[in-house]
């Protein structure tokens, strides 16, 4: 992909996104006209649900950029999720507490990496070694009781906070989530502007032909895999620090792989997969409101299904022939 | 050559081993500055071995190089590209998702900052492309381009290091003569540009053409270094093979009895729907062999795999011995005696992780001896491997090795073997010898006629006109899905053909 041909092949990839996408913001005017309040709480809680996932996303994608499938992404957000909660009550201190969970996502990530990079263990059971050992862990040292010193706030941005729709879910929020916006693009100049991102995607695509220009591979596909378990821990962090404030057992419910879907849905794009996961998150806040509301009458276990089931229905019917890069999952041999 | 032309390369003594082989025993060669040195030899007589002991893709267990006079000690790819040591690979090391310029620049970017300038990167390349006559899109990506213009992205790959030593590694074996053609002139265009190139081949006609010196390797050693001026074709396969090789088919006029296939209207679609093969209709009989000719993607392939189940026809019929043919079902037509050499062996001819015993026996394991019941009788697959491979002379260190360890003329004779040892009624032999060494590519011929006097009916489908010419008894020529004309071989020139080919009407 050249950047100028980038963005046409983007938008023509993202056809399924953009088609839903755009239904949806119809929709939400739609119901800003008739009811703000609760179209603006919808929202500002889409923006919350998608931050995990969305995370959790380029976590994925950063690995299967550079060949390494990651399904761990689970468990690497459950231990962060843990490890950051545990590092807060006993330090009392939030900002410790992330890097902890950070920490600890990019040593499940060097863990895969040396798992699939160096022994050339099959990914999907590295991952699912990463899974196993995160439940196992958190289950054992789980103490009921604990809690944790609070948990982080909102920082609304001046006047930014104040406009109409949009002020209120994008600009009054607490730190993790404006550093998942902001990490969206980052992470999407890295992949498509930098060198790093250009070698990045050729070991994903034909490790060898990077390597005979003097590439390294081993290098490249440990350090993507290691930022994106550490991405993965804010994740984690998220989940514990600033949306719930404490740990429960098995508390990421799944998110994890919801990632993995949103990362395809989103063609293996930062941005794509942002517009994925705000859409899951959109449907996730819904299922809430409805829930809270009771305005439909049937069982709440059906209206939480929602977000499972556009999962299955994007996955299955709306995404076609999505192309995953090409060396995905395949360990590189050098002869 | 001048004698006194100094030297861009020597490789003195290489000797590098692998497991059980010796690839290179104390192997010499040198590259004069601004010569295209042809380097020949058959599959698997150590060629590439010492071409990537240069790249430093592998690491030579004794031996010295020089460039430009000095030791020099080359390690990895990135060794080499410092010593301005550039290559063409065999397998295109290009990403296909990637432009044109992306492909070119990785690992050597044009940086702005922390961003890629793909601008002046483009500039650049386009300024590259034009001064040694290498015409490319820089924005184009790699997988909608054809072959021959990916090949000029790797040539310019290496030039775009600034290479003055390129290695081109069976450059020749994925163009049509066309390309090749172009490529040729595009080789001597950079000689006289101060380049010097390594061009390794194992056919005959190339190194003839464009070569100045040739080194000819066998089983791992240096045979001989000869000019074209010294030496014909014959005598290069003696050196290449070690014995006398026959370079014409030898056969008797065919004796055409009753068909065995017959083909009616028969259309074919590609995978989108598209048209491919259009409303086709031939024979072939009994003791004759049918070639298909035709520049590759003119639906020979489609029509292959029409006949052997692999694709269901949109329309049409045929029939094997006066008996339609089911579509889609290759186990049907194995059974009524179809036996196939496909064109691509290492992914529809063999299951590379079986071991050769297993390969032999594909399309008849479920049957007694092989199976009892629901039980396979692995001595019986044993047998029948030992036997076939002392019978069709297939070099393999033993029947229970992988057919990936094989070279890929013993692959193909493994192949050949499986489909032979059948009785056969129709043979359907897809670009059978290509890329094989003379010496496999008699041996297959030989026994492609020896099938054909056994009446057997056989179907011929190959790229390269000269085999098509002294192998078939009849052609038929396809272009854009049609057979545009049916001719005796013996009423044609090859120039004639040729222009069939290209669509045009003799």
């Amino acid at each position: 992909m050249d950047r100028s041909t980038f963005w046409k092949g983007f938008f023509r990839q993202q056809r399924p996104l953009i088609i839903l996408g755009s239904i949806v913001v119809i929709v939400i005017l739609y119901f800003y006209l008739t009811t703000p309040v609760i179209t603006e709480a919808v929202l500002a809680s889409a923006v919350r649900h998608a931050t995990p996932l969305v995370l959790g996303a380029m976590c994925g994608l950063l690995g299967e950029r550079a060949g390494i499938i990651n399904i761990g992404i689970e468990g690497q957000m459950l231990l962060s999720a843990f490890i950051g909660f545990l590092v807060n009550a006993w330090s009392g201190n939030l900002l410790l507490a992330v890097f902890a969970g950070v920490a600890a996502g990019a040593v499940l990530g060097l863990l895969l990496a040396f798992m699939s990079v160096t022994l050339k263990i099959d990914q999907i059971i590295g991952g699912t070694v990463i899974n196993i050992i995160a439940v196992g862990l958190t289950g054992y040292f789980y103490q009921a009781g604990l809690t944790t010193e609070g948990k982080l706030a909102p920082i609304a941005l001046g006047k930014l906070a104040e406009i109409p729709i949009i002020g209120r879910p994008l600009f009054n929020n607490p730190p993790i989530t404006y550093a998942t916006i902001v990490l969206v693009f980052v992470v999407h100049y890295v992949l498509f502007y930098t060198r790093w991102g250009l070698r990045t995607r050729a070991v994903g695509e034909h490790p060898k032909a990077a390597d005979t220009l003097g590439v390294n591979v081993y290098k490249i596909r440990y350090i993507n895999v290691i930022l994106g378990g550490a991405i993965a821990g804010l994740a984690g962090a998220f989940l514990t620090l600033e949306a719930v404030g404490s740990f429960e057992r098995l508390m990421t419910n799944g998110r994890g792989f919801v990632a993995l879907a949103v990362m395809i849905f989103g063609r293996w794009t930062p941005l794509g997969s942002w517009g994925a996961a705000l859409l899951f998150g959109v449907t996730s806040a819904i299922q809430t409101q409805i829930q809270f509301a009771g305005v439909i009458d049937i069982p709440h276990q059906f209206i939480g299904m929602l977000p499972y089931l556009l999962t299955i229905i994007v996955l299955a019917g709306m995404v076609g022939k999505s192309r995953p890069p090409a060396a995905d999952g395949i360990p590189y041999e050098k002869e | 050559m001048n004698e006194n032309i100094p030297l861009a390369l020597e490789a003195r003594k290489i000797t590098k081993r692998f497991p059980g082989v010796v690839a290179n025993n104390r192997v010499d060669f040198s590259l004069k500055k601004g010569e295209i040195h042809g380097l020949l030899g058959e599959n698997g007589a150590g060629k590439s071995t010492l071409m990537n002991v240069i790249y430093g893709l592998y690491s030579a267990d004794e031996g010295e190089l020089f460039i430009d006079g000095e030791m020099v000690e080359i390690n990895n790819p990135h060794d080499a590209i410092d010593l301005q040591i550039g290559m063409v690979h065999q397998h295109f090391m290009l990403v296909p998702v990637f432009s044109v310029t992306e492909n070119i620049i990785l690992g050597a970017e044009v940086m702005k900052g922390t961003t890629l300038d793909l601008n002046k990167a483009r500039q650049d390349i386009t300024r590259l492309s034009e001064g040694y006559g290498l015409k490319v899109d820089p924005r184009a990506i790699i997988e909608e381009i054809p072959v021959g213009v990916q090949q000029r992205v790797e040539i310019l790959k290496a030039l775009y290091r600034d290479a003055n030593i390129l290695v081109f590694d069976e450059p020749t074996a994925v163009l049509t003569p066309q390309e090749a053609d172009d490529l040729f002139r595009i080789m001597r265009q950079l000689t006289e540009q101060g380049v010097s190139i390594v061009f390794i081949t194992h056919k005959l006609r190339e190194v003839m053409d464009v070569a100045d010196r040739i080194t000819v390797m066998r089983r791992g050693e240096v045979v001989g270094t000869t000019t074209p001026q010294e030496i014909d074709k014959r005598g290069l396969a003696e050196m290449m093979v070690g014995r006398e090789v026959i370079l014409e088919v030898e056969k008797d006029p065919a004796s055409p009895a009753e068909p065995v296939l017959q083909v009616m209207n028969l259309s074919v679609n590609d995978e989108r729907g598209m048209g491919i093969v259009h409303d086709i209709s031939f024979e072939v009989r009994r003791g004759e062999i049918l070639g298909i000719a035709g520049v590759q993607g003119n639906g020979q392939t489609e029509v292959v795999e029409a006949l052997t189940g692999l694709r269901s026809p949109a329309s049409g019929e045929f029939y094997l011995n006066g008996k339609e043919m089911p579509y889609g079902n290759p186990r049907k037509l194995i059974e009524a005696g179809l036996s196939h050499i496909p064109e691509d062996r290492q992914r529809h001819g063999l299951v590379m992780s079986y071991s050769v015993a297993d390969n032999m026996v594909l399309c008849t394991y479920y049957e007694s001896p092989f199976a009892k019941g629901l039980q396979r009788n692995k001595q019986a697959v044993l047998e029948n491997a030992e036997k076939l491979i002392a019978d069709f002379d297939v070099r393999t260190p033993g029947p229970m090795v992988h057919a990936g360890k094989l070279s890929g003329g013993n692959q193909q004779k493994v192949i050949v073997a499986r489909e032979l040892s059948r009785p056969v009624q129709l043979l359907l032999a897809n670009q059978p010898t290509r890329g094989l060494d003379v010496g496999s590519i008699e041996y297959i011929h030989k026994r492609i006629i020896e099938e054909r006097d056994n009446g057997a009916a056989v179907l011929f489908i190959s790229a390269e006109l000269d085999e098509i010419m002294s192998l078939a008894d009849r052609i038929a020529v396809m272009y854009q899905g049609k057979i545009v004309s049916t001719l005796q071989v013996d009423q044609v020139t090859k120039a004639e053909l040729g222009l069939l080919m290209a669509g045009s009407e003799v």
